[in-house]
């Protein structure tokens, strides 16, 4: 192997190998299991919270539409906004038990 | 620079095994530190593939024949972008650019998830990373696209002529983006079923990915649809082939996969089906993969013939896939189970499940279809394989079943549909779908005969008026709320409703594409001639003259063709270039039929078409050469004689003048090659023509745009103050609603 191409390899190897190990020379976080899980429900929870408006705007926009009468859509709005409410209580709870609140 | 190349894979191979280590460690050991090292080694992996493969390409742009791959698959004589893109038409630069494409969309996902998904992240790593490791190996182990040779050639082999054709440069890295963007959610969803995470968490945050695999494979098998037109001299877009179906499978999963994904992230439901597709789709991605570069079943796209050992190492990599995939599902039924049920059937839900049977019964038979030559050798011994008519059979009743879903699901409402609600909603584009058929039966007697035709083009009137009518309706409520103009209010209804809007975006490209599709399958006009110069066809009214015969010689394509002037009734419509070329091998001795070779090189069709939005006015030529083989038999002899006598003074002759000699003979060789076609223009030569006019067949391309636009708008993320005021006022309403509750 030519002389430059041997510099070129150990130039790329030796930088991957400095990102690679870049996390592991830093100290060990302690729980970061329990962390990771509390912030996994809130994440779980965000996205639910998050597909929970998209619902109550898609039947907004289907009753305007008018593929819902307005009797249909108040209830299914009022529904929807119940769901919406407990998904933003469960969020409040997570929130408070990870610290995050 | 091969060296460094073949370096940096055995290096891309080591960093992907050492990832996947770090990140299960990781993941199983909860130390973060592992897992965020197993992260980075995806963005290095593109990081490193990248340069092997920027040296690939930069070797292939200043055509480096030392390099055995662009000797083999390229030559000086290719003009910049076919040279660029000739890296892909090789076996051993296509896994490179599979290997490039999967790290790049691996690092932008790990990218745009690192704070989220932090449990299934790890293991989603490891799966994308195994796949790393799996094209790392190959290119390292078997297919290495860094070989040198020892003895650098004077010209490269050229790029095969079938694929000198712009849409098929672009359509390898447009299905390969499709396949490696489709690992993302694939990858993902593993890591959900193996952490126990099945919510709809890793859907929303991969379904750009899905939508970009989906739109990515769409645009493949268009240009590759689009290929086959203008390239192969058959006339047609869709052959049914293996290759062509392996493509189309996975976008089929992936499509039942967007619309269920949708009922998962609202309501929870359909766990167990999204995971099973978004696997199937994964696995089919491989296949459709296995297959382009097994060359297992005989295929017009297939270009490579690779060893028995690459083939088995794909059909391993399928099983695992396979039976790890049903492994996690079923071992992770009760983390999958539903949070609701269908509440009616009359119900966007429940449509779109219906739909998704559909999608999933064209797959099975378009599996079945495809490999059915495997099949019967296994089961009988002889390979026996299925034709166009058997997947017309079973694929036209199920795609009018579908496009009827298609018109009618985004006209109901999600969680249930009233009987009153449902006939206003359904009346107008019904009516559209009825008038559509009348006038059809009335100004357009041929469709009398077509029946699946005419309930096809019924049903894509209904979808079109459907889109119409919703698209009428929302800028109408829209303006109504807040005062702006029709048109503004379509854009900002459309703006703020991405994800629909631009799903009906594809609903109505979809069906203008059908439109094409059954149009020009039922209503074309095929007919072959044997004409000589001054000869005349009538083709559906249309009058084909073959005014002459032309040929043409460039540096390395020989071609012969014809000048066709099209008439109807007595008025010039157009004129067609229809002609038939070869490019001329480079290899072999000058001595050894120097001149026929020009006459006996890799063919390629050139189609005289005249595209139109009614019809296109299509013809391919075969050029009837028989009458000057003996005149390039004879001049074979001649110059072989020549060289024979000539060959010792070549041999003792300097450097210099044996190049002097050699351009001396290869300038002889076109002056000969350029007479013989002079006496083949003047001798009125006959020619077999293949005249095709086929209706609507514009619709298919134009029908494609639209279902890329609408693709377009459905990714695009929604504008930033979009995106904060819609939560925002959904936000202060539960608030109100909170405190009511409370109070």
């Amino acid at each position: 192997m030519p002389a430059v191409e041997l510099v070129i390899v150990i130039l790329v190897v030796g930088a991957v190998a400095f990102v690679l190990s870049a996390p592991l020379r830093r100290a060990p976080a302690a729980a970061d299991d329990d962390r990771d899980a509390a912030r996994g429900e809130i994440d779980e929870l965000e996205v639910a919270r998050d597909a929970k408006y998209r619902e109550i705007r898609d039947a907004e926009l289907d009753y305007r539409t008018g593929k819902l009468s307005e009797a249909d859509w108040r209830a299914l709005d009022a529904g929807l906004r119940a769901e919406a409410i407990e998904i933003l209580r469960a969020l409040d709870r997570a929130a408070g038990r990870s610290g995050t609140a | 620079m091969a060296t460094v190349g073949r370096a940096l894979l055995i290096l891309a191979l080591a960093i992907s095994v050492y990832g996947i280590v770090a990140s299960l460690y990781g993941a199983r050991r909860g130390d973060r530190r592992f897992v965020d090292s197993g992260r980075r080694a995806v963005y290095v992996l593109f990081g490193v593939v990248a340069l092997a493969f920027g040296l690939l390409e930069a070797a292939f742009l200043r055509t480096d024949l030392s390099f055995a791959l662009v000797a083999d698959h390229s030559a000086s004589t290719l003009s910049t972008f076919y040279r660029a893109t000739a890296l892909w038409s090789s076996q051993e630069g296509s896994l490179l650019l599979w290997l490039f494409l999967l790290a790049g969309w691996s690092s932008l996902a790990l990218l745009l998830t690192r704070h989220r998904l932090r449990a299934i992240a790890p293991y989603a790593t490891a799966v994308l990373l195994g796949f790393g490791a799996f094209f790392s190996f190959l290119v390292v182990f078997l297919a290495s696209p860094f070989e040198t040779l020892a003895r650098v050639p004077a010209e490269g082999a050229g790029l095969n002529p079938l694929l000198r054709h712009w849409a098929m440069m672009v359509h390898p890295p447009a299905l390969y983006s499709g396949y490696t963007l489709i690992a993302v959610p694939f990858a993902f969803a593993i890591g959900a079923l193996v952490t126990r995470r099945a919510g709809a968490e890793w859907i929303g945050a991969t379904r750009r990915f899905a939508l970009g695999a989906w739109l990515a494979l769409g645009v493949g098998i268009l240009l590759g649809a689009l290929w086959s037109y203008t390239e192969l001299g058959w006339g047609g877009y869709w052959a049914w082939d293996a290759v062509e179906n392996a493509a189309l499978l996975p976008w089929l999963t992936a499509t039942a996969f967007i619309h269920s994904g949708m009922i998962q992230e609202r309501r929870g439901m359909l766990k167990v089906w999204n995971a099973s597709l978004i696997l199937a789709t994964g696995v089919l991605a491989i296949i459709g993969t296995f297959l382009v570069r097994s060359g297992i079943l005989s295929s017009i796209h297939a270009f490579v013939e690779p060893g028995a050992l690459l083939r088995w190492l794909f059909v391993g990599l399928i099983v695992v896939m396979i039976a790890g995939s049903v492994g996690l599902v079923l071992s992770r039924r009760d983390a999958l189970r539903t949070e609701h049920r269908i509440d009616s059937l009359l119900s966007r839900e429940a449509f779109f499940l219906f739909q998704n049977v559909v999608l999933v019964g064209l797959v099975f038979v378009i599996f079945w279809g495809t490999f059915f030559p495997l099949i019967s050798e296994a089961v009988t011994g002889t390979k026996s394989s299925v034709g166009p008519p058997w997947f017309s059979r079973y694929v036209g009743p199920l795609a009018l079943v579908l496009v009827a879903l298609i018109g009618i699901g985004p006209l109901i409402p999600w969680r249930r549909a009233s009987a009153g609600v449902l006939r206003r909603q359904l009346a107008v584009p019904l009516a559209g779908g009825v008038a559509t058929a009348l006038v059809l039966l009335l100004a357009v007697p041929v469709t009398r005969g077509k029946p699946l035709a005419l309930l096809m083009f019924a049903l894509c009137a209904v979808v079109v008026v459907g889109v119409g009518q919703e698209l009428w309706r929302g800028a109408r409520a829209r303006a109504a709320m807040s005062g702006e103009s029709p048109p503004v209010a379509l854009v900002a209804l459309v703006r703020r409703n991405r994800r629909r809007y631009g799903g009906y975006l594809v609903h109505l490209g979809v069906a203008v594409l059908l439109i094409g599709v059954a149009a020009s399958s039922a209503f074309a006009t095929v007919q072959e001639v044997r004409l000589r110069p001054g000869g005349r066809a009538t083709v559906n009214g249309y009058t084909f003259t073959y005014v002459r015969a032309t040929s043409r010689l460039r540096a390395d394509e020989l071609a012969y063709g014809a000048v066709v002037d099209v008439r109807r009734d007595g008025r010039h419509v157009t004129t067609l270039r229809p002609a038939k070329g070869w490019y001329s091998s480079a290899g072999g001795s000058l001595a050894d039929g120097a001149i026929g070779r020009w006459f006996d090189g890799e063919p390629e069709s050139a189609i005289g078409v005249k595209p139109g939005l009614r019809r296109d006015l299509w013809t391919a030529v075969e050029p009837d050469t028989s009458a000057i083989r003996p005149v390039i038999a004879r001049a074979d002899r001649r110059f072989s004689a020549l060289m024979r006598r000539f060959g010792p003074v070549f041999a003792t002759a300097a450097p210099a003048a044996q190049r002097r000699l050699v351009s001396g003979i290869e300038a002889g060789v076109r002056t000969a090659v350029q007479r013989i076609s002079a006496r083949y223009v003047a001798s009125s030569p006959p020619a077999i023509f293949r005249i095709l006019i086929s209706p609507l067949v514009t619709w298919i391309w134009l029908g494609a745009l639209v279902v890329f636009l609408g693709a377009l708008v459905a990714l695009w993320p929604p504008p930033a103050a979009v995106r904060r005021r819609a939560p925002a006022r959904y936000r202060a309403r539960l608030a109100q609603d909170l405190a009511a509750r409370v109070d």
